[in-house]
């Protein structure tokens, strides 16, 4: 069975001045159980609208999502407890402490204080994060730390699907090594599928299975990191050609060109 | 760990009590606020109370002082609560999305039913405690009218105007969703409205009478009814019906009827893309 698949997914929204933007165009894709699959894109390419329609926070126009077999459009209640996400941007409560934040997340998912505990002071003494810190508000985090806490939240609830979308971007070298490491081990130690969305090619090569490229609401290809080299960056000069070669002979443009385009 | 094992119900248990913990951290960790609210809320309570006092002095006219300062700190007091009421619970998806939780928050498996009814365990928890505060000082200072007092009678109304206050701070909460900002803007607009037309410091039968066609279907109106004749009259939970039976009424009508407009509004949010965080 597949951990997740989208089939011929639309999604457009409307602004302000009836322009119309095509977010998700035609998206199909899988994720195969314990599979890690990364999305490579730049901003604006769609990434964090597939993540939202697959989260059910964003229904699609057209197409379907499912969450092992099951119908996230009809029934995202069922695809909720099965899944758990890691965002940009940390989304906790600023004055309240990890613990108290974890605690919260927890009992979303009906894990109550004195089972989530223990499991809290395992994940956090694993990713090195000292527990009189979990004390402190999340503010006086720095950032790697709360990407920590939120990869922390996230396994609490033991998903079977993890949606991290971008969860190292803004990060210093050393913290986005860390959260890197961090999702390298709920590979290896957690029967999780991972769909990853990131714009840092190293990142998409190093952490997983299959890699995407996206833009313009696309999915241009789903390959390997190595195929997707050979397919696209072949003949690179007579050196080993990489992902960033791959992207540019994809989109015709560089990540940052492509951003910038979008912006 | 697994939770898939236990009892839906016990499921959204957890998470009705997270809500309310959630929100206990939260005043914890804006305990200074409180305090300030607290003293600002209550010194507003004393200020109108003062009203009283002066009246005969300002008109010349006899009157018994001690029962309106009664009136209203009353009426204060009974704002003070029902408007906490329909704040914590209109305020559910702004305060979420100014916190940056909200995508969180509405993607956990935890029913939007469960959602709101831990808001609304919270508010009352909070309002009682609060209004109790506020009840002691103002007696230390005031000499009030208050030997006839039905206590029961007046918490039975208070109980019930609690239920319908949620449905209609449901509804409320629904604005935001749909525009964040104006659909909060329109909320706050809403309160004044209640605190305008319910009879908080005054009868309502000296508001004009389209103000007073509004008052008729505020749950406010009818729970300071009841409070005040509880309180200054001590009538009898009998006595107290008939503004009990419009408050059942309200609160058969509004709760169902505000989670039906959430999950109306929760669908269009998520179909335009509306449920994300702003800042």
């Amino acid at each position: 069975m597949k951990a997740l698949e989208l089939k011929n997914v639309e999604k457009s929204f409307k602004k302000r001045r009836g322009e119309v933007v095509r977010a998700l165009d035609s998206v199909s894709l899988a994720v195969r159980k314990g599979e890690v699959v990364g999305i490579l894109g730049p901003n604006g390419s769609g990434k964090s609208t597939l993540v939202r329609v697959v989260s059910t926070l964003v229904v699609p126009d057209a197409g379907s999502v499912e969450v092992f077999g099951v119908d996230a459009v009809k029934h995202p209640k069922t695809v909720q407890r099965s899944m758990n996400r890691v965002s940009v941007e940390a989304s906790f409560f600023k004055k309240l402490s990890a613990m108290e934040n974890l605690l919260y997340g927890a009992k979303l998912y009906g894990v109550t204080s004195a089972e989530a505990r223990p499991r809290i002071a395992e994940i956090l003494e694993n990713i090195g994060f000292a527990s009189k810190r979990a004390r402190e508000p999340m503010e006086h985090l720095s950032r790697g730390m709360q990407q920590k806490v939120a990869l922390a939240r996230a396994l609490l609830t033991s998903p079977i699907l993890m949606l991290l979308d971008e969860p190292t971007t803004g990060l210093d070298p050393r913290s986005k090594r860390d959260v890197q490491a961090f999702i390298r081990r709920i590979r290896e130690e957690h029967d999780s599928s991972i769909l990853l969305c990131t714009h840092d090619m190293d990142e998409a090569e190093e952490l997983c299975d299959r890699v995407g490229i996206m833009m313009d609401g696309k999915v241009l290809a789903l390959e390997g990191p190595e195929e997707l080299k050979r397919r696209y960056a072949g003949g690179s000069n007579g050196r080993a050609p990489t992902m960033e070669d791959a992207f540019m002979a994809a989109t015709g443009y560089s990540v940052e060109e492509a951003s910038a385009e979008k912006e | 760990m697994n939770n898939v094992l236990k009892p839906r119900w016990l499921v959204e248990m957890v998470a009705v009590w997270g809500y309310v913990q959630r929100n206990y951290f939260l005043t914890k960790r804006y305990f200074m606020w409180e305090i300030v609210w607290l003293v600002y809320i209550t010194a507003n309570a004393m200020a109108i109370t003062f009203i009283g006092a002066g009246v005969e002095g300002v008109s010349g006219t006899k009157i018994d002082t001690a029962y309106l300062m009664t009136f209203l700190m009353v009426g204060a007091l009974i704002w003070s609560y029902l408007s906490v009421l329909f704040d914590v619970l209109s305020e559910t998806v702004s305060w979420e999305r100014w916190e940056g939780t909200i995508e969180y928050t509405f993607m956990s498996p935890a029913s939007r039913v469960t959602h709101l009814l831990g808001m609304g365990l919270y508010a009352v928890i909070y309002g009682i405690a609060q209004i109790a505060i506020m009840f002691g000082v103002v007696t230390l200072f005031f000499d009030l009218d208050l030997s006839d007092a039905n206590y029961w009678g007046a918490l039975l109304v208070l109980a019930v105007c609690s239920i319908s206050l949620v449905g209609f701070g449901i509804v409320a909460a629904v604005l935001p969703l749909l525009s964040p900002e104006k659909g909060q803007q329109v909320s706050y607009i809403v309160s004044s409205l209640l605190l305008l037309v319910s009879g908080v410091y005054y009868p309502v039968d000296v508001l004009p009478g389209w103000m007073q066609a509004i008052a008729t279907v505020s749950p406010v109106t009818y729970a300071l009814e009841g409070s005040r004749a509880a309180l200054l009259q001590g009538a009898s939970a009998a006595e107290l019906w008939s503004t009990i039976w419009p408050l059942l009424i309200m609160g058969a009508v509004f709760v169902p009827l505000g989670l039906w407009v959430f999950h109306v509004g929760e669908s269009y949010a998520k179909r335009t893309g509306k449920l994300k965080r702003s800042g």
